[in-house]
């Protein structure tokens, strides 16, 4: 017998729905289903045993659905949905959780919706749990979930994915970083380590990669409520046995043979996470890197990164020309045009650009970092003024 | 996705287009005032864009720390004489224009003779927490 845990439940939860699926439920009701048995599971007061998670979770999501189609004042729509329902037999899993990713990702969600239903029907967080994940009331976020399942009535679960997209949803989540009781930053390692077992796709492995690198990283990142840069955090915060399996999936994906834009950001975090001091990094394989993430396509963030990188390589110097191709309204323009200013010895641009930088910046991390930057420098000449505004 | 406020002023702000002041409203243009208000956020519910919506009163203190162990130190209350913010209403959105036309949609709620109220309401885009510096 096994105690009904959150953690046992949501591994089973894609597959559940799923089952459902194929059994004649439309995807919308299958996921409300086997949400309703889910809080039945997490009611502290039943605190059930069952033999086996997923046949328990299978039979009372099923039963729900069933209570709510009967519930249903439309009643041939009712034995309809019945009359469909397959001889019960073997159910393939992985197809069905991979086709619950693809369904979640559907082309017509916006992004953000794509995020939302992948934490709920994938993940199998609990609508509240999303909510106060994005810091929005359990009403308005109960209200996007159901238009999203909406938007999907009438897909099957068998329509063919598009991977990429997954990818992108899975990324962008990783992105929302949102410090809440939900690590999202977490969900999105499971959810793509949980991909990555279900295909042998290069990017999917790429993509783990890349967020098992970062993640490393996290703890150095920020410190007493400061942003650190990358150059001057203390390496030995960095959990290196995160960065060997970071390593050894990226290697796994390169060796065959497919790169795309995931592997090869993944392949930039882990020169980062190799080298032991910032003067040792590899700066010139990094600039290659950023050369092969801009031939599979190109975007001003990512020539913004190159900039970067050769200032590292070639010079300051260098690295201001290779900035002068970039858009002005790409986010941290300014930062790296002052960091590059001051590598010349410009302090005045550098001072001037940093406070740009600091009215720009969408964080207070990265505000209250710019304006530092930006005091420190002015300080250095003797003009004890930059950011007073902002400061107080 | 970001998070806009839009921040309503009793005074203070910028001059309304129908400056009929508050205490003049009848009850029924006041009424329809805070119905449309309340509607809209409403409808900001369904489609999954409201975070909060609050109306503040008029009268209101200042606080201050005194030091460890003594009483925080209080003045007022009083109505602030300069700028007094009236309300909120929190949204997240999915574009800077959506956030234009909510607040555009907002500043029309109805005023004397029913006509919109035209104020000015100050928009402002939220900080988010820090992104993942990826690249």
């Amino acid at each position: 017998m096994t105690l009904l845990d959150a953690t046992a439940l949501r591994a089973v939860i894609p597959e559940v729905v799923g089952i459902l699926v194929r059994r004649g439920a439309d995807f919308a009701s299958a996921e409300d289903a086997v949400q309703c048995a889910v809080l039945r599971a997490l009611d502290p007061s039943r605190r059930e045993t069952v033999l086996d998670i997923r046949a328990w979770l299978v039979t009372v999501a099923w039963r729900a659905f069933l209570d709510q189609v009967r519930s249903d004042a439309a009643r041939t729509a009712r034995e309809k949905q019945l009359a469909r329902v397959p001889e019960p037999g073997p159910v393939p899993r992985r197809d069905d959780t991979l086709a619950l990713y693809f369904l979640c990702a559907h082309p017509l969600l916006t992004s953000t919706s794509a995020i939302t239903l992948t934490l709920r029907a994938v993940a199998g967080l609990t609508t509240r749990q999303i909510a106060e994940a994005f810091l929005v009331p359990e009403a308005t976020m109960a209200q996007r979930i159901s238009r999203s399942k909406q938007r999907l009535v009438g897909i099957p679960l068998d329509e063919p994915g598009d991977l990429s997209r997954v990818l992108r949803v899975l990324y962008l989540l990783f992105n929302e970083g949102y410090s809440g009781q939900i690590d999202l930053v977490a969900e999105a390692i499971r959810l793509t380590q949980q991909l990555a077992e279900l295909t042998d796709e290069p990017e999917v492995h790429g993509l783990l990669a890349l967020m098992i690198l970062h993640h490393a990283r996290g703890p150095a990142r920020v410190i007493d409520g400061l942003l650190v840069p990358l150059a001057q955090q203390d390496r030995s915060l960095w959990d290196r046995d995160a960065i060997t399996e970071g390593v050894d999936i990226l290697q796994g994906a390169l060796a065959r043979d497919r790169l795309g834009q995931y592997q090869a950001q993944a392949a930039i975090a882990a020169l980062h996470a190799d080298a032991p001091t910032v003067a040792e990094t590899d700066w010139q394989q990094i600039v290659e890197w950023y050369d092969e993430l801009l031939a599979i396509g190109d975007s001003p963030i990512v020539r913004l990164g190159r900039a970067l990188a050769i200032g590292e390589a070639d010079g300051p110097r260098a690295g201001l020309v290779a900035l002068a191709t970039v858009d002005s309204r790409v986010p941290r323009y300014y930062a790296a045009l002052a960091y590059l200013h001051e590598g010349v010895g410009d302090l005045d641009a550098a001072a001037t650009e940093y406070e740009e930088a600091a009215r720009r910046a969408t964080t207070t991390l990265e505000q209250q970092h710019l304006l530092r930057q930006a005091y420190r420098i002015s300080r250095g000449r003797g003009i004890d003024r930059a950011g007073q505004g902002l400061w107080n | 996705m970001a998070k806009y406020l839009m921040l309503k002023y009793y005074r203070g702000g910028r001059p309304a287009v129908n400056s009929v002041p508050m205490h003049q409203l009848t009850p029924e243009e006041w009424s329809a005032h805070v119905l449309y208000m309340q509607d809209m956020a409403a409808r900001l519910i369904a489609s999954g864009e409201l975070v909060s919506s609050e109306g503040l009163s008029m009268e209101g203190s200042w606080v201050r720390f005194d030091g460890e162990g003594r009483p925080p130190v209080v003045d007022g209350p009083f109505a602030e004489t300069k700028d007094l913010i009236a309300g909120w209403m929190l949204v997240e959105v999915h574009s800077y224009e959506r956030a234009l036309d909510l607040a555009s949609e907002l500043s029309a709620a109805p005023w004397a003779s029913g006509s919109p109220l035209g104020e000015w309401l100050e928009l402002r885009e939220v900080m988010s927490a820090p992104p993942v510096d990826l690249g």
